[in-house]
């Protein structure tokens, strides 16, 4: 089914390759070529890895997963009209719903037309557009998907949750307990960063990109920063790079400890959220020793990083990893040996294999589920290439399996940052902090690809002549996740649905934007 | 998981000494409770937090009050989970006007005397979000704030001696 043809081969066939996109090529559509893409898509298994509007164009963006190799397409649509990918890659329809909202562009024969952001309370229609629209006058409410059978009934829940956790709307369906479908309804917390980020200096636009998702504050940053200097051509100090791996690696161990705790916190085990939460909040102080904040917002700037690690920063993270090397395995016992527990997490949420690629869904729930995927190693970026570690892989597809995955992901990010720390000392200080300066005066586009502690982040931009931003669009690794976590409930008992939703984890403001 | 429950009990609590009550905070506060309420709620505050639009920080600090080594539960102040258990809304995010609604209608389903307390500079100012079509701006544009808390975002300390500082006014004199 894989690479009846390859990527580059099709595109170079029919579509143009536009000059001044890094590192990875993007081609120009006719609308012929569109559909010649849809056909071929429909047979292979080119994972889609984004899909963004503009005024007048829409493009998305493609990985050849056996090759590694990444092309963005893109379509002028002067009528604002273009055919959709959501029938072979279903994926896509949510971030056509996007696409629509925001700029009005209307998806052809698409699997769901319904609005997917917009929930008539901006004030105005297709905001970002050239033609921004007035609000329609009195709306009706939105509708979920109709549902019918004998004994069902629903529950609505959210936006405002039992927990504090973010906004979002579940709609189950379930006879007696047994959920038989659920329903997300995102986008109450849109705040408009794509439009925010217009016009911006890289600088102001970066501040935007550290708080799409607060827990994942590092990975894009680094995703943006890598977007931009990829746009520019800017190479960045070595001892940055390395730094940004170490931040990345603390980020990734602090919400895999949290979110370990709360998975068992919702199968009614406090004790392990009582200790892992002691344990990321061990992390957080020291990152916040080692670089001023707590969750390290702002320290990943494009052309460097904002602060180098003081010199007592390496003993104070040697002592971490002793600390924490010391004190997880025995709770990773208590959670194995559990009966309690197990019965809990063995078997509930399952995502199937064939799902996970279908969506291409990333991080720890295709992990969890047989999508041998992280980007850190394929595509690859610096510094990863030059350590070791190992990506997990299990196939359970369960909330037990997603619990491992990330088990073993805090086992090798402690590795890495116990890599990372002895190589350190060997890359040259800057005189201040390790970062070069960004060019105002050059344009061009670029993208990144970034491995967050959820999955992959894709961040695309296009930098105007003056150094700022034309077009950014940041794809958080939620938008794969959060239409799998509709399936993994199915068949479940209401009362996992924490459960399910606590091992995804995905993210509402990343998603929403 | 005898052994850790054994060290728990011997080994004393890791609890942390609290931060003293803000005085900015204070100095906001001194004035807004009157003495029926004060004698209502003698030391005890139970809080619905309200994400408005957060990018979530907020609410891995918030999250991190509830750990034994901030432990809030020991003041007396508790998360709960309907706006109708709560005497205090704590409200995160530039009010994202897809949540604008919500947050009006969680504000009125909390039953009075009651107090907004907004936590983060989102929440105080708009932040970064200010002026763009998504967002209202601070939430004192939706409705009246009793307490500011900023911070991107407020460090647990900080939130800490934010909200021990309307325990204490509220249960002054």
């Amino acid at each position: 089914m894989y690479g009846e043809e390859p990527l580059f081969g099709l595109l170079n066939r029919i579509g143009t390759p536009v000059e001044s996109h890094r590192p990875w090529p993007r081609y120009r559509l006719g609308r012929d070529g569109w559909l010649r893409l849809i056909e071929e898509l429909a047979g292979n298994g080119w994972s889609l890895l984004g899909l963004w509007g503009e005024p007048k164009a829409v493009h998305a963006a493609f990985r050849e997963d056996f090759s590694g190799d990444v092309a963005v397409v893109s379509l002028d649509c002067p009528q604002g009209r273009f055919p959709s990918l959501s029938a072979v890659r279903p994926a896509a329809n949510r971030l056509e719903r996007a696409a629509h909202d925001l700029y009005g562009l209307v998806a052809e024969r698409t699997t769901d037309p319904r609005p997917w952001l917009d929930h008539d309370a901006w004030g105005v229609r297709r905001p970002l557009s050239e033609q921004p629209a007035a609000p329609v006058p009195s709306p009706g409410p939105y509708t979920f998907l109709p549902v019918e059978g004998e004994g069902l009934h629903q529950i609505p829940v959210g936006p405002v949750h039992a927990g504090i956790i973010e906004p979002g709307h579940f709609r189950f369906t379930a006879n007696g307990e047994t959920v038989v479908r659920l329903e997300e309804r995102l986008g109450y917390v849109h705040r408009g960063v794509e439009g925010l980020m217009q016009g911006r200096p890289v600088a102001e636009a970066a501040r935007l990109a550290a708080r799409i998702s607060g827990d994942a504050t590092v990975a894009h940053s680094l995703a943006f920063a890598r977007a931009v200097e990829a746009a520019l051509g800017i190479e960045v100090p070595a001892r940055a790079v390395w730094l940004r791996a170490l931040m990345a690696e603390l980020e990734r161990v602090a919400n895999h400890l949290g979110d370990i705790g709360a998975i068992c916190n919702d199968a009614a085990f406090a004790f392990m959220l009582a200790q892992t939460s002691q344990l990321r909040e061990r992390v957080l102080r020291t990152a916040d020793a080692c670089f001023g904040h707590r969750l390290m917002m702002d320290r990943v700037i494009p052309g460097g990083v904002a602060t180098d690690l003081p010199e007592r920063g390496a003993g104070l993270l040697r002592d971490l990893v002793a600390e924490l090397r010391k004190r997880f395995p025995p709770l990773v016992a208590i959670y194995d040996g559990k009966a309690s527990l197990q019965d809990r997490t063995v078997t509930t949420g399952f995502v199937s294999a064939e799902l996970v690629t279908r969506f291409g869904a990333g991080g720890h729930v295709g992990r969890a589920s047989g999508r041998d995927q992280d980007s850190r190693r394929s595509p690859g970026y610096a510094p990863y290439d030059e350590l070791t570690f190992e990506v997990p892989v299990l196939t359970e597809g369960d909330v037990n399996a997603r619990v491992w995955v990330r088990i073993r992901e805090v086992e090798q990010s402690l590795s890495l940052i116990e890599q990372i720390v002895v190589r350190l000392p060997a890359i040259s200080r800057g005189l201040d902090h390790p970062s070069v300066p960004v060019e105002a005066g050059r344009g061009g586009e670029g993208m990144a690809l970034v491995e967050s502690f959820r999955g992959e982040i894709m961040t695309w931009v296009r930098l105007d002549g003056e150094g700022a931003v034309a077009r950014c669009h940041p794809r958080d690794p939620s938008w794969f996740q959060w239409p799998l976590l509709e399936a993994a409930i199915g068949g479940n008992i209401v009362a996992d649905f924490p459960l399910c939703n606590k091992s995804f984890n995905c993210s509402y403001a990343g998603h929403d934007l | 998981m005898l052994k850790h429950i054994l060290t728990s009990l011997t080994g004393g609590p890791v609890t942390e000494a609290a931060p003293s009550p803000a005085d900015p905070a204070l100095a906001e506060l001194a004035g807004k409770l009157d003495k029926a309420a004060k004698a209502r709620l003698g030391r005890s505050l139970s809080i619905r937090e309200v994400d408005a639009g957060s990018c979530n920080g907020c609410e891995l600090e918030i999250h991190a009050l509830s750990n034994p080594i901030y432990d809030l539960e020991r003041f007396g102040i508790r998360f709960v989970a309907s706006p109708r258990h709560a005497d205090v809304l704590l409200v995160t995010g530039p009010v994202a006007r897809n949540m604008r609604e919500a947050l009006i209608r969680t504000w009125d389903a909390t039953p009075g005397p009651k107090w907004l307390v907004v936590c983060g500079d989102c929440a105080v100012s708009g932040g970064l979000f200010a002026g763009g079509y998504a967002c209202v701006g601070p939430v004192e544009e939706v409705l009246p704030v009793d307490l500011r808390i900023p911070g991107c975002p407020p460090r647990p300390t900080d939130l800490l001696a934010g909200l021990l500082a309307l325990l204490e006014t509220s249960a002054a004199r």
